[in-house]
């Protein structure tokens, strides 16, 4: 599968590495370059300097032919607007993002976006092992 | 009218202050405390403390009840987050957008924002009526030879309309090469060819005679 990943944080790099692995054909899109350090040397996939939420970036990281788009930078509203033109410029099948913020995760969630929050998962899950 | 303001920079505190002396009823959003202050000392107590795109502060800002929503910060994702979160979640019947990027005006208009504004391509769209496009398009330089290729627009209003090219005396070392014309062939063009409006001219000439053939074609 072609992936483009907008956000080379841990969580962005750390996806790139599994799929990588895994043999998928992987673009991970960062806007500063020290970003990839965060990347093993074994990651054979590409890795662009850009800002996602520019169409022309996103162009650069192919993503007229990805199947696959993940938004994970650090900001909510740069995920929700990298993914909204992931799906509806770019018409990229799969597209899922990060928002920390659960009321926002909920308002894009209902308006169509794959959005998951850290921040409830995360919560819920100490919650169960307090309760636990 | 309830009009929110997301944004308390330079745009967001002139409009607030130009809405506000027409007699709306004016909230504006602001993240950063100082500058909250200065603004709630200049224009009485108008701005919230907060950040635009979370639910509860629209919440706290009564935005249920706005007429109009308008973000103007200097991101572009915020702006769309707080339109699309007032105009999905709170229903407010006008959203306004502020882009930097000129090309999300059409993305922003796809998701659901009512107006997007561009300072960019205002800019750019008074340039193009203040300044008419100019005349001669360079398409190619033959270097070596200090020969250029370049493309001459023949205005409807222009004198050498209906002139035919023998009547032009063109500067020595250029060449009229192509003549295009709309819905039909392109012409290579006869000393009996008549010029047309519109034709777009495909010229040889040097960078000292470019000028003189331009005055030459235009009929000046």
């Amino acid at each position: 599968m072609k992936v483009v990943i907008m956000g080379c944080g841990r969580v962005g790099a750390q996806l790139a590495e599994q799929l990588d692995a895994a043999g998928h054909s992987v673009v991970i899109l960062d806007m500063n370059s020290y970003s990839f350090r965060r990347l093993p040397p074994t990651y054979k996939g590409k890795a662009i300097v850009g800002n996602g939420i520019d169409m022309e970036a996103l162009k650069r990281a192919g993503i007229e032919s990805a199947e696959v788009f993940v938004a994970v930078t650090q900001g909510d509203n740069r995920n929700i607007m990298a993914a909204q033109i992931a799906k509806r410029m770019f018409n990229v099948p799969r597209v899922i993002c990060r928002i920390y913020d659960p009321l926002r995760q909920e308002l894009f969630q209902t308006m169509g976006l794959e959005a998951i929050s850290p921040t409830t998962i995360f919560a819920d899950l100490l919650r169960k092992r307090i309760e636990s | 009218m309830y009009i929110i303001i997301i944004g308390g920079g330079r745009v967001g505190y002139y409009l607030s202050k130009a809405l506000l002396n027409e007699g709306h009823e004016i909230l504006l959003i602001e993240k950063n405390p100082a500058v909250c202050d200065t603004i709630n000392d200049e224009l009485g107590s108008v701005c919230l403390r907060g950040d635009g795109c979370e639910v509860s502060t629209l919440n706290e800002a009564g935005t249920s009840r706005a007429d109009m929503l308008v973000a103007v910060t200097a991101d572009d994702e915020d702006n769309l987050v707080a339109c699309q979160l007032a105009k999905y979640k709170f229903k407010v019947p006008h959203t306004i957008a502020r882009t930097r990027n000129p090309k999300n005006e059409e993305l922003f208009k796809k998701l659901g924002i009512d107006v997007t504004i561009s300072s960019t391509n205002i800019i750019l769209e008074h340039i193009t009526e203040e300044v008419p496009t100019h005349p001669v398009t360079h398409l190619m330089e033959i270097r070596d030879r200090g020969l250029e290729i370049v493309e001459v627009r023949i205005p409807a209003d222009c004198p050498s309309v209906g002139r035919t090219i023998k009547d032009i005396i063109l500067p020595t070392g250029s060449m009229l090469s192509l003549i295009v014309r709309k819905s039909q062939k392109p012409v290579v063009p006869t000393a009996a060819t008549i010029l047309m409006a519109d034709d777009q001219i495909i010229a040889v000439t040097t960078s000292q005679t470019e000028e003189a053939l331009r005055a030459a074609l235009m009929g000046e």
